[in-house]
């Protein structure tokens, strides 16, 4: 699908900064749904400016990861920092973390009630105390970035799925984040309007952002990723460059699911 | 990928953490918000409490049911138990419960029953039929109840005296007195009948799952109507017969000033009774309405294609889920009848509220008469939720 | 439609057939026109026909005798002498005719109770406000925060008018009140006072804090459970029992209090229904951006669920509006006391079909037109929300 559009050689150059502390640090997590155990022995840790792909079977747990890593979901054992701070029941350091890490969702999950411009002001007037004007200033700015300034008057129900999915990311982006999370961000969209949100997620990976994203999108990982992460059933099972992760699989289990992958394909 | 999908246990679960003492721990806020509401809410009602002692005893009124035992004098026109105003308050009470479910159950039956048919005649396809009963709806709906029963009770009460009673039907007598109806004489022959009736019910239940596990065994399809009419008709006729068939009419006739024989029905009775089915069908209508539009119409297609028959698709795929859509609504309809039969206490329809009422009025107990009306009602709707709810889970869809 | 034949053109199994599309005909029955319109929907089948038949001899019959009883043989007025009202005219038709004339001698009465009789335009005034305000909410331009204050600002105007003692208005008791006004004033005011009451309870359901989830549970299953006269009878007889010795808060207050207690109970289980159909993703984007839970439920939550629940909450308001009658019971001078009041005098006696027609009449006309205004905006936002 999505890969033939993106040029498989190109590779872009790597932003991580090995100096830097570890923008995401996930040691020995643990999760349950009631007595289904989701994540096991998780360990992970993505360096600042670090690009990582996240892939595996669906109820691999891929999702519940990177949603642990903002706290939409809370993990019961093991430790999860991120830049530099622990992730606890304080809500203090709940704040600073939302206010760090962006995330965009498999359904978009726009506020349909709200313009698109709305969408994109509403959290840094209301969470980073930005003056309305400078906001919008702000919000424009993106919605030129992901080349959708002329939505910015609109409701969400108007858009297509990919302009809301690209409205998405620029909404939040706008709180400046430093680590953004992909949610299988293309799972939910038509094959034609893939590869206008994967070109701007090429674009946001350009600036040297700090990024997670679960995807089944290979070229896309090919080209922007500096390590893929293969997770089957709550673990981690491989990981590795995505050269050495789709060419020469070491598992049995990452070899089913890349064979099923591309019989999709 | 079938590989992934099977789930595995693990066997320590999730473990706790522990709670620490500051104001951004979630948990710790939780628990502070939680006290703090509690706290209020007690502190109100210990305060509402305390006026009540107070002023109870101030105004020397006495607390307690002990009231209950004490001679009643008060006058209750019809009841369903013997009842004299020299019995107790607490048998008075019960007189008042008792009409209560008096209206209420039969009021549920006609409701439901009149209800359904508006409800199917909103959808003929007779455009005449359609647009009478959707105007019975919208009037019917949008007039406040108690408006309705004081309209009936008026209608009811405008009727003439007795001498001039009118006679629609030979031996059904209307008059401002109320209805009068002949009476059959009860004789052990229909006791016999009425327990033939049962066992012919339980009969044709056994037979109908004895015929179902038949044919799944060997594929015949077995009639099981004829077992049924003889079970439900002829068992409870020869118990009759074998009875000495008796048949003793208990014709009503004018006497003097009144009528005698025959059973009446009040017109306070007879106007609530009017008001509550009347308002409750129409709005059972729409339930039923909504609950036969709800189900797809593909499912009558799919069904059809099936080669099913129009009344095999009808009781075996439309019906079960029209039910599961109209059963919520219908129970809260249900609760609401059985509520507004509390409006009788504006016609003089002697329910438990107006017995309450009159009670609290004599003994000067407010709280403990609204403590019985409310714990009456309380009863009576928890019962009918918890059966619908199970009913309900009954019929459920299963969905993942 | 285009769809449809866009994709026959791309098949070029189907588009391909050459030759030319025969020329269309006409059905062999008619199906459009007046007659045909008759015979589809009227007399489909001899069981249709003879239904349509019964039906429409039903309705001529009914219609006519009550043209009869209405019209041709009302009385509309009769002579009042030395302030009594012969009514001799009326009992002369009484079954046969009807006899308005009871409204015409008692309309002011019905309408406004014993408010002073010079000062009628001012419970007139605080009606039509009343319709203005219901009109103005019911437009969709103000489906936001200005809302709030309209009614603020329209609900305190109404008190100023009632009560007067300032801008040169004379002070009237509130024991004086009565009529329509009444009716008005324990809906609305009971709506406004429960709103904001049910939206907290709707919220305090849905929380995971266990014991203001149990509070809120009873509380709106304790009222529910309960007929709306009992609580009338509370508000009348218990209250004052409540309250330490002295103090005292009027009759209209307590039934007001006890029907924004039922309100507030009905009201928050349809809000709670709203909560309920917003979808998770919309509660995890606003966490996700760091909004706070009173920011997230103010800004995403609240205005999304309580637009989903529009219709029910008119329904709901409609069932509030029937429901003020029942103060008649503890006497309070509500639209339907004020009509049963008005033929307790001997001259009117009997009479009082025409009366309840009348205040029928007025009740059907709010509770048409708000349910109406609810199944039109229904289909509205069906149609919205498919698109």
């Amino acid at each position: 699908m999505g890969e033939t559009m993106i040029g498989e050689d190109v590779h872009l150059a790597s932003a991580v900064r090995a100096d830097a502390p570890p923008a995401i640090v996930l040691d020995k997590v643990n999760k349950w749904f009631g007595a289904l155990h989701v994540l096991r022995d998780v360990n992970l840790q993505v360096a600042t400016g670090e690009r990582v792909v996240v892939c595996g079977p669906s109820g691999s747990g891929k999702s519940t990861m990177i949603r642990c890593i903002n706290r939409l979901e809370q993990h019961q054992e093991g430790r999860i920092l991120v830049d530099g701070i622990e992730l606890s029941d304080d809500l203090k350091s709940l704040d600073a973390i939302r206010r760090e890490v962006g995330m965009v969702f498999q359904s978009f999950n726009l506020f349909p009630h709200l313009t698109v411009l709305e969408n994109c002001t509403l959290a840094p007037i209301w969470v980073r105390r930005m003056p309305k004007r400078e906001a919008e200033e702000l919000a424009m700015e993106y919605l030129t970035r992901v080349r959708i300034p002329e939505q910015a008057k609109k409701y969400p129900g108007q858009l297509s799925g990919g302009q809301q999915q690209r409205v998405a990311i620029a909404r939040a982006l706008c709180m400046k984040p430093k680590i953004m999370l992909f949610d299988e961000p293309t799972s939910a969209l038509d094959p034609e309007m893939i590869k206008e949100v994967l070109d701007t997620m090429v674009m946001l990976a350009d600036t040297g952002m700090t990024m997670i994203c679960v995807t089944h999108e290979m070229g896309f990982a090919r080209q922007v990723a500096d390590r893929v992460v293969f997770m089957d059933r709550g673990e981690i099972v491989e990981s590795g460059t995505p050269d050495r992760i789709f060419n020469d699989p070491q598992t049995d289990r990452l070899r089913l699911f890349l064979s099923q992958i591309l019989r999709g394909h | 990928m079938s590989a992934t999908a099977e789930p595995r246990l693990s066997r320590g679960g999730p473990p706790k953490r522990p709670l620490r003492l500051s104001w951004s721990d979630e948990r710790v806020r939780g628990i502070v918000w939680q006290v703090l509401v509690v706290a209020v809410i007690l502190g109100i009602v210990y305060w509402l409490w305390s006026n009540t002692v107070h002023n109870l005893e101030v105004r020397r009124i006495a607390t307690g049911f002990g009231f209950l035992e004490r001679e009643a004098g008060l006058p209750i026109g019809e009841s369903l138990i013997p009842y004299e105003p020299t019995d107790t308050y607490l048998r008075a009470l019960t007189v008042g419960v008792l009409n209560t479910l008096k209206v209420a159950v039969i009021g549920v039956v006609l409701a439901t029953i009149l209800g359904t048919l508006v409800g199917i005649a909103r959808l003929s396809r007779n455009w005449l039929l359609s647009k009478i009963a959707g105007a019975y709806v919208e009037v019917i709906r949008d007039l406040p109840l108690l408006l309705q029963l004081l309209f009936w009770y008026t209608i009811l009460q405008g009727l003439p005296g007795p001498r001039q009673a009118l006679n629609p039907v030979e031996g059904v007598f209307l008059s401002n007195r109320g209805m009068k109806v002949p009476a059959l004489v009860w004789e052990s022959g229909h006791s016999w009948a009425v327990i033939a009736f049962l066992v012919g019910l339980v009969i044709t239940f056994v037979y109908r799952r004895a015929a179902r596990q038949r044919q799944y065994a060997d594929g015949q399809p077995r009639k099981v109507w004829p077992v049924a009419l003889a079970a439900l008709v002829g068992l409870p006729l020869a118990a009759w017969a074998m009875g000495g068939a008796p048949w003793t009419i208990d014709w009503p006739a004018l006497g003097g000033f009144n009528f005698r024989g025959g059973t009446t029905i009040s017109p306070e009775y007879f106007a609530l009774l009017i008001g509550l089915v009347t308002y409750t069908a129409g709005f059972i209508a729409e339930i039923v309405r909504a609950g036969i539009l709800a189900v797809n119409q593909g499912q009558w297609e799919a069904a059809q294609a099936l080669g099913m028959r129009n009344g095999e698709i009808l009781r075996k795929i439309v019906l079960p889920q029209a039910l599961r859509v109209i059963v919520p609504p219908m129970t809260s309809q249900y609760l609401n009848l059985t509520k507004n039969s509390s409006l009788a206490v504006a016609i003089g329809y002697q329910d438990i509220v107006s017995i309450a009422n009159t009670t609290l009025n004599q003994t000067g107990q407010a709280i403990e008469g609204i403590a019985i009306i409310m714990l009456v009602y309380l009863t009576i709707s928890l019962s009918i939720s918890l059966f619908m709810n199970w009913y309900n889970a009954r019929i459920a869809l299963v969905e993942r | 439609m285009a769809d449809t034949t866009s994709n026959i053109q791309l098949g070029t199994a189907i588009g391909g057939v050459p030759g030319e599309a025969s020329a269309p005909r006409n059905p062999p029955v008619a199906t459009t026109g007046a007659v045909a319109w008759a015979r589809q929907n009227l007399f489909s089948g001899w069981v249709n026909t003879a239904v349509t038949l019964a039906l429409g001899y039903l309705l001529v019959r009914w219609a006519l005798g009550f043209i009869d009883w209405a019209f041709v043989n009302a009385v509309w007025s009769v002579p009042v002498v030395n302030g009594q009202a012969q009514t001799a005219a009326c009992r002369d038709i009484k079954g046969v005719g009807a006899c308005w004339a009871v409204v015409t001698e008692k309309h002011r009465f019905i309408l406004f109770g014993t408010y002073p009789f010079e000062e009628h335009w001012r419970p007139a005034v605080v009606c039509l406000l009343f319709v203005g305000l219901y009109i103005v909410s019911a437009m969709r331009r103000f489906w936001n925060w200005s809302l709030v204050a309209i009614w603020a600002a329209t609900l305190t105007l109404i008190g100023v008018l009632m009560w007067g003692g300032i801008f040169g208005l004379s002070y009237v008791p509130q024991e004086r009140w009565g009529g329509l006004p009444i009716t008005l004033i324990l809906s609305t005011f009971g709506l406004a006072l429960a709103f904001p009451l049910a939206i907290l309870v709707a919220l305090g359901r849905r929380s995971r804090l266990p014991a203001i989830k149990v509070l809120c549970v009873l509380y709106v299953e304790l009222i529910r459970g309960v007929p709306l006269i009992s609580l009338l009878f509370m508000a009348s007889v218990m209250f004052p029992l409540f309250l330490p010795e002295g103090m005292n808060i009027d009759k209209l207050l307590r039934a007001q209090i006890a029907i924004t207690l039922f309100a507030g109970a009905y009201l928050a289980e349809v809000v709670r229904g709203g909560l309920q159909a917003l979808p998770r993703g919309q509660y995890e984007a606003a966490e996700a951006l760091g909004l706070s839970y009173w920011q997230k439920t103010g800004f995403i939550i609240l205005p999304q669920a309580l637009r989903l629940v529009i219709p029910p909450l008119v329904n709901t308001f409609i069932g509030f509006f029937k429901d003020t009658s029942l103060v008649l019971i503890i006497g309070i001078f509500d639209l339907l006391t004020a009509g049963k009041t008005a033929i307790v005098e001997p001259a009117w006696q009997g009479f009082g079909v025409e009366i309840y027609v009348t205040i029928g009449v007025i009740y059907f006309i709010f509770c048409f037109a708000m349910s109406k205004y609810s199944q039109d905006l229904e289909r509205d936002l069906n149609r919205h929300r498919r698109r």
